[in-house]
């Protein structure tokens, strides 16, 4: 019974996942402005979001937090608006809005009721060639976003720590920088580096316009027409080419101490590759493989023997990143319990990985996670908001529409085989970078002789 | 230039809006059970969200910690399922159960496909009805309990929480966090267990909301096969807490370059009837958004935080008016200065016809988008019946605010604000502050 529902589900979630809720409508401005547009009836929004194909990865070198820094600027003023002012006609509409920025893109967007699509539509054109800042705003703005990275990484072991492995990993691709920038770099940052950012990049022929919720794919195009149809392309715009990883060819390792460590943990992070545009079959073994591994806190390889089965780790899990313009990373993570060493902890990891390769994937459990994953579409679509955040991630990763579309079924067919050849790929054949993250050895030294169970001379601390 | 025809939306908006409905079925179960259900059978599947009161503090003296840890370990073996065996079958049906331990509540929440609904709900019964509670899965669980307590002692904003409830609400469940501590965790037993379940879960202190592909009758059916055995008599809650906190400033030293900041003092009741003008004001003084006072004085203006929110806390012993940010420890001074500052304002002079008017279109515009999602649906329809709001609630909601008057925010701003009765609990290392009055 159990595997007629697996067949059906497999065979109708592709349909199913562009009929009932979420049909998709694609075509571009004569300015190169791409449109997307995402229908969901259910409930009188709309999402109206703008995506630049610029981000973080694309910074000149020196001026790290740029592409971050000008997307807080974005919502100062323009020849028409005052500072603050967009926001403020958004929330008098009753709506939200924010912004956000990765490596590969920077995207605004807007929540409103469905018949204030024009207006959003009319303001965000307006500041996508018009934005007016000033001196002063750079300066508080500034400082706004020092506070932010305090917030999100300074305060965070684990963030500063992934910051570093994430340097560690790419040796030459803009990757290795942090998205939010490094603090003396961000504390340099100047209306002219912004200026000079905004002119090059914002331009009709460099975003994408994503619109989803109760609206129609023709509705959207006269109002696309009328508000953003007008706008000059910039001549500046060419294909992204940024600094190629050389191969990488040794281990490394990153050992973070720091005293606010609660939970001390390794982690293990190779380059891996992404979707390419009609090439997802590898990033979709690579997939796959992080959920057989990782993809639950019970049942994935990882957590069934070092969670359930041994008792030796607090969390085991697998991490990939399947949709990105460049090749990002595939990522293993283990948090011992209280008196397992990092040094015990990584041996461990090595262990399971090794049996792994070794025995391969039970069916039953590929099975289950094919299932949960055409059952996933089902889901996506009582978020229509996530949906659209879906498509503009991939667009600007240098996907398509029909890239987005095939992905399903793409997963679908792919084999036991296929996994376990993209797992030798990135568990044996590509070098990584292996990093603990714990307190300082003075204080793990205090923590472990008050615990009982703890070995005085472990491994770990021969690493140090 | 744009503004003429800006302007020309603003005005229309006032009459764009009411014409928005959405339809709540009060259902009865046979068995005699009630939920509520906006059916929708656009996409195969239905949100289930069914809350029981009473959550982490009606934790047994003696056990903190009891009611969270047997929450955790509903998914981990029940009937003739261990652990691994439940998590598989969960797994084969692609159903997402989530079960969560609050103060005043213990939340389970379903996503269950419509093609093996009935099976799901039997595998969802067996958690809450049968749990196993196995020696392995309680030590796992444990240990992540524990591991999840160590990290809140090295986390500023969850010191902050917990220094402030400690101070405020004497011998009150709300006074200590409901994960329990090392000391009490560790002591736990399975007994424990066996008793905090019987003491959260019963048929009378469970509210129930669907949304998704399900008819009325189909949720009657499910209900009474889910909770139909269930017992009556669910444990007796805890009175209203104390409130023993003055006005001040607590700085807890932990070595951080920002400081976590969390400041509050009493608030009101949802039922008080000056709930919605002080629901009104909280959106102009710190509601989100770049547009409230404090996120304009202390972010846009000066730079000082990334981000801070006020809120009226309306949990069921204490509601409070609370707020909170970020700031380096050699910005924080002024960010708390500046915060009083808005606050004492406000309570003097109250709010300027503009802000008052711009809350309430963006609070009357805004709420009929919540309702976007089989799963934000079933969300709201619970709470609403955990604060025993009626169905008509979704109707009349923005007739109260747009009732709201600068009387009324005059009124409830000079019953409620007082910067001088404010407590700054402040984690970090911070220039310029430190405990006292």
């Amino acid at each position: 019974m159990l595997r007629r529902a697996i067949v059906c589900l497999a065979l109708m979630s592709a349909p199913m996942a562009v009929s009932a809720a979420g049909d998709v409508t694609e075509f571009q401005l004569d300015n190169g402005m791409d449109v997307v547009v995402i229908e969901d009836h259910r409930s009188p929004a709309v999402v109206h979001m703008v995506w630049y194909r610029v981000g973080a990865a694309d910074e000149p070198a020196g001026h790290s937090g740029i592409a971050h820094f000008l997307e807080h600027l974005m919502f100062k003023g323009t020849d028409d608006l005052g500072d603050g002012e967009f926001s403020d006609i958004v929330e008098a509409n009753g709506g939200s809005d924010n912004a956000f920025t990765s490596w590969d893109y920077t995207g605004y967007f807007q929540r409103v009721a469905a018949d204030r699509l024009g207006l959003m539509m009319e303001m965000e054109a307006d500041r996508m060639r018009d934005l007016i800042i000033t001196e002063d705003q750079v300066r508080t703005e500034r400082s706004v976003i020092l506070e932010e990275r305090a917030q999100r990484l300074d305060t965070s072991p684990g963030g500063l720590f992934n910051e570093q492995m994430r340097a560690a990993l790419f040796m030459n691709h803009p990757y290795d920088t942090t998205i939010i920038g490094w603090r003396h770099e961000m504390e340099q940052l100047s209306l002219q580096d912004a200026r000079a950012f905004y002119d090059l990049y914002y331009a009709p022929n460099n975003a994408i316009l994503i619109v989803a919720g109760d609206v129609q794919p023709d509705e959207v195009r006269a109002l696309a027409q009328e508000h953003y149809g007008p706008l000059a392309p910039s001549e500046g715009i060419v294909t992204r080419e940024r600094p190629a990883e050389p191969p990488h060819t040794t281990d490394r390792r990153v050992v973070f101490t720091d005293a606010r460590v609660a939970n001390p943990y390794v982690s293990r992070m190779v380059l891996a590759p992404a979707r390419e545009p009609g090439d997802q079959a590898g990033a979709a073994a690579l997939m796959l493989l992080a959920q057989i591994l990782g993809g639950s806190n019970v049942t994935a390889v990882l957590s069934r023997q070092l969670q359930v089965e041994e008792g030796r780790s607090l969390f085991a899990g697998a991490f990939y990143n399947d949709t990105s313009y460049d090749p990002d990373s595939f990522t293993l993570i283990n948090m011992p319990v209280p008196g397992v060493s990092l040094a015990e902890a990584e041996a461990d990891l090595d262990r399971v990985i090794a049996t792994f390769l070794e025995t391969g994937i039970d069916p039953a459990q590929f099975d289950r996670v094919k299932f949960q994953l055409a059952a996933a579409q089902i889901y996506a679509q009582d978020d229509v908001q996530g949906l659209a955040r879906e498509y503009g991630v991939a667009l600007t990763s240098g996907l398509s529409v029909a890239d987005v579309q095939a992905w399903p079924d793409i997963i679908a067919a792919t084999t036991i085989e296929d996994v376990m050849t993209a797992a030798r790929r990135v568990l044996v054949d590509t070098p990584s970078v292996t990093g603990y993250l714990s307190q300082p050895a003075e204080i793990a030294a205090v923590v472990e002789a008050d615990a009982p169970i703890a070995d005085a001379t472990t491994p770990e601390e021969a690493t140090q | 230039m744009i503004m003429p025809r800006v302007t020309a939306v603003l005005t229309a908006i006032v009459i764009a809006l009411p014409a928005w409905a959405i339809d709540i079925q009060e259902v009865t179960s046979p068995g005699g059970i009630d939920a509520w259900l906006v059916a929708d059978d656009t996409i195969p599947f239905v949100a289930l969200e069914v809350w029981f009161r009473g959550g982490t503090s009606v934790d047994p003296d003696g056990a903190r910690g009891a009611v969270n840890l047997m929450t955790g370990l509903l998914e981990e073996g029940a009937g003739d399922l261990d652990a691994q065996g439940f998590a598989a079958a969960t797994e084969n049906l692609a159903a997402n159960f989530g079960f969560a331990a609050y103060r005043d509540s213990v939340g389970i929440s379903a996503l269950m496909l419509t093609e093996n609904r009935d099976t799901a709900v039997d595998l969802l019964r067996s958690a809450l009805i049968a749990p196993r509670f196995d020696d392995t899965a309680l030590e796992r669980v444990r240990g992540q309990v524990l591991a999840g307590i160590e990290g809140d002692a090295q986390d500023p904003d969850a010191i902050a929480s917990a220094s402030f409830n400690a101070m405020a609400y004497g011998d009150h469940p709300y006074a200590t966090s409901g994960d329990g501590t090392q000391e009490s965790v560790t002591a736990l037993t399975r007994d424990d267990m066996t008793a905090a379940h019987g003491a959260v879960f019963s048929r009378d202190n469970v509210v129930v909301a669907a949304a998704g592909d399900i008819t009325a009758e189909e949720l009657g059916l499910l209900v009474d096969r889910l909770l139909g055995d269930l017992p009556a008599g669910a444990a007796p809650l805890p009175g209203p807490a104390p409130y023993l906190l003055a006005g001040g400033t607590t700085v807890v030293d932990f070595p951080t370059p920002q400081s976590s900041v969390l400041f509050g003092h009493r608030g009101l009741e949802r039922d008080d009837p000056d709930f919605f003008a002080a629901f009104v004001l909280n959106q102009i003084l710190g509601g989100g958004g770049f547009r409230s006072r404090l996120m304009q004085e202390v972010r846009v203006d000066r730079g000082l935080t990334y981000g801070i929110y006020s809120y009226l806390a309306l949990s069921d012993y204490a509601p409070m008016w609370m707020g909170q940010f970020s700031s380096s420890n050699d910005l924080v001074a002024e960010a708390v200065a500046v915060t009083q500052a808005e606050w004492a304002d406000v309570a003097q002079n109250g709010v300027t016809d503009e802000e008052l008017d711009a809350a309430i279109r963006y609070m009357t515009g805004a709420y009929p988008l919540r309702f976007d999602g089989n799963d934000t649906i079933a969300n709201i329809l619970a709470a609403m019946q955990a604060d025993d709001m009626p169905v008509s609630y979704v109707e009349d909601r923005n007739a109260f605010i747009t009732a709201v008057t600068q009387d009324d925010i005059r009124r409830i701003a000079t019953r409620l604000l007082d910067p001088d009765a404010l407590h700054f609990v402040v984690v970090g290392q911070p220039d310029g502050l430190m405990t006292g009055n």
